[in-house]
């Protein structure tokens, strides 16, 4: 079974890169061997140049620009109208005293969720990791049990949950059937925004429970074992070995997950739409919809927040390259 | 004596509170990270009819229904449990109030009462395949399915290529200006496609590929962490193996997807798999370009399945389930070397 | 006082028995090197005494008190790993006072202590170093405060010396040894190397597959093996074996001779074996005299010459090695016949089972 179908895709690699010999051999000869590394970077540098260094140009084209026209021959200059509009509050702290309300509000329910979600996601991952790291038999089965939901695409995992916290769903049947109060969950501003965190971690918190079951692991035993000897209680050996040699890898963690959690949408845009009303409305939601899904299309405003999202994003970004570094030292 | 029994507790033979908690938590682990797939699974195999049941039971049961004689629709049929006619079958032709008009199926003349206390529905194991037919008779699966399909294989295999490409450039050739590129590279790591959202809409419809495919697959075969990845491999091919086959009057080309590509294949593969799992989970690039239902992705039709006033569950939920059984199978054969690998290239 | 005890010690693994009932006796202040082949269960029996693992069955007793279900720190021991096991992200002062700090000892006591260790190991300039730091010898002597920073009943030592270079394998050896001089306590050390176990041990077990084959003194051990294992085990190079059988027996003597023939008296007991009996003729090395006319024929393989003394590699005519260890320069070549003498009172006898004949008269070593 296996045979012809290995013998049909050699088949397929060797004809279609085959196909490539003549040009490229050519061009070999044409611009020298020293070359031809530009030949091999080009379709990679055509990509990046025309889907990501000139939309960052243009960003800030469309960012200082206005109406709802998509080409930017069509837009008028306004400078910095669309910041203005955007950072223009009487009182910062409340989202309902600013012109660009529901842009605040995204900021204030981001902030808020990224604090509690990557906080929380953390503490989970860590504890899973530790009891993942004691020897207990089928360790790699239980590494995939936690690891599962995150290889679920995010809109199937908010349509699981969705189906859970039905009005009329398995949760609330449950909590009728042990006599607790049902909730209507994600009709409830702060429920919808509990379970927004809830569902977020539940999707993701594999991945961080094994990068820090690797940190863990990395910890030699027989440091344990002096630790034993010298006398060390197991709250001081976590707290004074195991924490400290697992500190970069914390780190790791930690700034990977704010970049995400900054960017969250997925599996809040299905589950709750950003509902009730704003309540869980972050701000890529509030990006999507103020240039894509309302009318008319305020391509500036959306330009305008995203440069914005991106300064958050830069500092975290460079923040994770130096704990990679670090922790690859350490 | 006492002492060292006191102090007993903490052998590793014994079976101490942390490891009762231990367990605990595993097991609650298992069903809460499984319980909720298991749970939508289970609900999509029921008939419309179960579905609206509340409170729901865990298996497809469906409540049973009975045709009588003299009544032209089917009534609902049920167990009594208490009363004068308990351990009786009956059929319901009616309820007042807290009072159920009943009749014997096989006697249909008398008409019986029975307090609704008293009776419960009489449910069968009835497993709704039509939920899952629907789908490919009504409601288009194939189509969409394809759409995924497409994207994901055709936007993996460009960026296996691509990415491939230029990590053989910068892993095994010295050229002016490669620092620069190196730079490009790591300053295109910081620049996450969801900040570029308005600029790139602009570039895919300019280059008339809006709602379509390659409007989705184009924008982001060039991945960064693609090319380290790569990259990183490819510098632990010996460069003698190059020479040789350079001797060997091999073009560059040919050196490239003769000896490189194979020999990366190790990378490569944690590459497709990492491509493969992202284009088919993708939403939100899609959801903005893509606006005609015939072009929608597998989770854009999920997403637009849910219907603003009344959602179709049965459809949406066997829906579901065939969109996370391909990766739950994959998941249950390979588990320990998809963990394994994220492990791995996590900590890097 | 430290004395320890093991009383028919067991260590079961799954399906395995590691350790087969063992009993020993170590006094306090002694020197004990427990040695043998890897696999022998020589680290197992140190883990277990350490509290590291768990023991299956028998008794461990310290000072007369029973410790089986004690925790590793609340007996009292000290422990140096073969890998330092040096906590990497401390310094060397804080590597030294972390076990005093957990059982909060005040802190200028800890001070003077680690002070006073870091003096005796002279480590001083290093302490405000990490690990990674420091050379393997530097590591090492940081493992050995870190044990007497906690003055410990016993110190245990887990092959510390594995790691190093053989030079400074020398030199550590020694400074060990002035260690245990100058403190005194007991401390059991393990080790594969049967010449640090001759350098330094006060009494050596030899270990062979979860048994004691042999305790005694280094000389005891060397000049008394009590089976063909101890015999072949201790000495380097190492000891000869011939088969041979037993000839006749006489009061204080017995002789072995050779299928050519040729027959030796051996100066050990007879009690064990009579005329007939198939026998292992041991000779060290060194105890070989070559060149006499009637002696045991053996042709010269290869000579080793080290100016002060001289090895012979020859095989006999049965096909066995012999290898001769001798003072000074040899005349000798490769290639040549040459006559081996085998002197009565340097000849051990084991029988078929492995165990040795009691050497009555024992010769002066070369």
């Amino acid at each position: 079974m296996v045979n012809p179908l290995n013998q049909a895709a050699q088949f397929g690699y060797r004809t279609a890169f085959g196909l490539f010999e003549v040009p490229m051999a050519g061009a070999q000869r044409l611009i020298g061997i020293g070359r031809i590394a530009w030949l091999f970077l080009l379709p990679n540098l055509v990509i990046f140049g025309l889907f990501t260094f000139l939309p960052i140009i243009l960003n800030f084209f469309y960012a200082t620009t206005g109406s709802d026209a998509i080409l930017l021959s069509q837009r008028p200059y306004v400078g910095a109208e669309n910041f203005a509009s955007l950072l223009s509050c009487d009182n910062y702290l409340d989202p309902n005293s600013c012109r660009r309300d529901i842009f605040w509000r995204a900021i204030y329910n981001t902030s808020w969720f990224v604090v509690l979600q990557v906080g929380f996601m953390i503490l989970f991952s860590l504890l899973t990791a530790l009891i993942l790291n004691r020897d207990i038999p089928f360790r790699g089965f239980f590494r995939g049990v936690f690891f599962y939901p995150v290889l679920l695409s995010p809109v199937v995992v908010a349509l699981i949950w969705k189906w859970i916290l039905q009005r009329y769903g398995v949760l609330n049947a449950g909590l009728e059937g042990v006599g607790l109060p049902t909730v209507n969950w994600l009709i409830s501003a702060d429920w919808a925004f509990f379970w927004v965190i809830f569902v977020s971690i539940w999707a993701h918190m594999g991945f961080y429970t094994l990068i820090l079951l690797a940190g863990l692991q990395a910890i030699p035993s027989d440091v344990y074992e002096a630790a034993e000897m010298d006398g060390a209680s197991r709250w001081r050996v976590f707290s004074r070995i195991t924490m400290p040699l697992l500190m970069p890898t914390m780190v790791v963690v930690l700034v990977l997950s704010l970049i995400r959690a900054v960017q969250a949408f997925d599996e809040i845009f299905v589950l709750t739409g950003g509902g009730p009303g704003t309540a869980t409305t972050l701000i890529l939601q509030y990006i999507y919809e103020t240039g894509f899904a309302s009318r008319p299309q305020l391509f500036g405003l959306a330009a305008a927040a995203s440069i914005l999202m991106a300064v958050v994003l830069l500092v975290l970004t460079l923040l994770q390259l130096r704990a990679t570094r670090s922790q690859a030292e350490g | 004596m006492v002492w060292s029994f006191i102090s007993r507790t903490r052998g590793r033979n014994r079976f101490d509170l942390t490891d009762w908690l231990t367990w605990g938590y595993l097991i609650f682990g298992i069903l809460l990270m499984f319980g909720p797939v298991l749970w939508v699974a289970m609900s999509s195999f029921k008939t419309d009819a179960a579905l609206s049941e509340y409170p729901p039971t865990f298996l497809p049961l469906s409540p049973q229904t009975v045709i009588v004689e003299g009544y032209d629709e089917p009534l609902p049929l049920y167990e009594i449990t208490g009363g004068e006619y308990e351990g009786r079958t009956l059929a319901q032709i009616r309820r007042i109030g807290l009072n159920a008009q009943m009749v014997d199926p096989q006697n249909p003349g008398e008409r019986l009462n029975v307090s609704i206390n008293d009776r419960e529905p009489a449910r069968e194991f009835s497993v709704a395949w039509g939920n899952y037919t629907q789908l490919f008779e009504r409601f288009n699966f194939m189509q969409y399915f394809w759409n995924s399909a497409f994207i994901t294989v055709v936007a993996t295999i460009i960026t296996v290529i691509f990415n491939s490409m230029a990590a053989f450039a910068l892993a095994k050739y010295k050229f002016r200006g490669r620092t620069v590129v190196f730079l490009l590279i790591i300053a295109t790591l910081m620049i996450p496609p969801t900040i570029n959202l308005v600029p790139i809409y602009l570039v895919v419809n300019e280059l008339g590929i809006v709602n379509s495919p390659w409007g989705v697959i184009w924008p982001a075969v060039a991945t960064p962490t693609g090319v380290f990845l790569l990259r990183q491999y490819m510098l632990t091919i010996p460069d003698d193996l190059l020479d040789a086959a350079r001797m060997d009057h091999a073009s560059e080309w040919r050196v490239y997807w003769r000896i490189v590509l194979p020999l990366a294949a190790p990378a490569i593969a944690v590459l497709v798999i990492f491509s493969v799992m992202w284009r088919w989970n993708e939403f939100l690039w899609p959801l903005i370009v893509l606006t005609r239902s015939e072009e929608f992705t597998l989770q854009l039709a999920l997403n637009a399945f849910q219907g603003d006033l009344q959602t179709s569950w049965s459809g949406l939920l066997a829906m579901t389930v065939l969109t996370l059984l391909p990766i739950t199978i994959i998941f249950a054969l390979l588990q320990k070397n998809i963990t394994a690998g994220i492990a791995q290239s996590g900590v890097k | 006082m430290a004395v320890v005890e093991l009383e028919k010690l067991v260590k079961d693994y799954a399906g395995f028995r590691a350790i087969h009932g063992v009993d020993l006796t170590i006094e306090d202040g002694q020197f004990c090197v427990f040695v043998g082949p890897s696999g022998c269960g020589k680290s197992t029996l140190l883990r277990m005494i350490a509290g590291l693992e768990d023991i299956s069955g028998g008794e461990l007793r310290i000072d007369g008190e029973r410790v089986n279900e004690q925790r590793a720190a609340e007996r009292g021991l000290a422990m140096v790993f073969q890998s330092y096991a040096l906590y990497p992200h401390m310094t060397v002062r804080e590597n030294l006072a972390f076990g005093l700090e957990n059982i909060r000892t005040p802190k200028d006591e800890i001070r003077r202590r680690v002070d006073d260790a870091a003096r005796m190991l002279q480590i001083e300039e290093h302490m405000q170093r990490r690990p990674k730091q420091l050379s393997g010898g530097q590591r090492q002597r940081v493992a050995i405060g870190r044990a007497v920073v906690r003055e410990p009943k016993v110190f245990l030592f887990d092959e510390p010396l594995s790691n190093l270079d053989a030079e400074l394998r020398v030199v550590m050896r020694g400074e060990i040894a002035s260690l245990h001089r100058r403190l005194g306590n007991t401390m059991i050390y393990v080790t594969h190397d049967q010449v640090e176990a001759m350098t330094m041990a006060d009494k050596i077990v030899v270990l062979k597959l979860g048994t004691i084959q042999q305790v005694g003194s280094p000389l005891d051990l060397y000049n008394r093996p009590a089976n063909q294992f101890v015999a072949g085990f201790i000495g380097s190079p190492r000891m000869n074996f011939l088969k041979m059988s037993v000839a006749e027996t006489r009061a204080e003597s017995i002789v072995v001779k050779e299928e050519n023939g040729r027959s030796f008296e051996a100066a050990v007991s007879p009690e064990g074996v009579k005329a007939g009996d198939k026998v292992t003729v041991g000779i060290r090395p060194e105890h070989l005299e070559i060149g006499s006319e009637r002696g045991h024929p053996v042709t010269i393989d290869s000579i080793e010459q080290l100016g002060g003394e001289s090895y012979l590699y020859c095989t006999d005519a049965g096909g066995n090695p012999v290898t001769i260890h001798k003072s000074g320069q040899t005349r000798h070549r490769a290639g040549e016949e040459a006559q081996v003498f085998l002197p009565a009172e340097s000849i051990h006898v084991f029988k078929e089972d492995g165990a040795a004949l009691e050497r009555l008269r024992i010769g002066e070593a070369v």
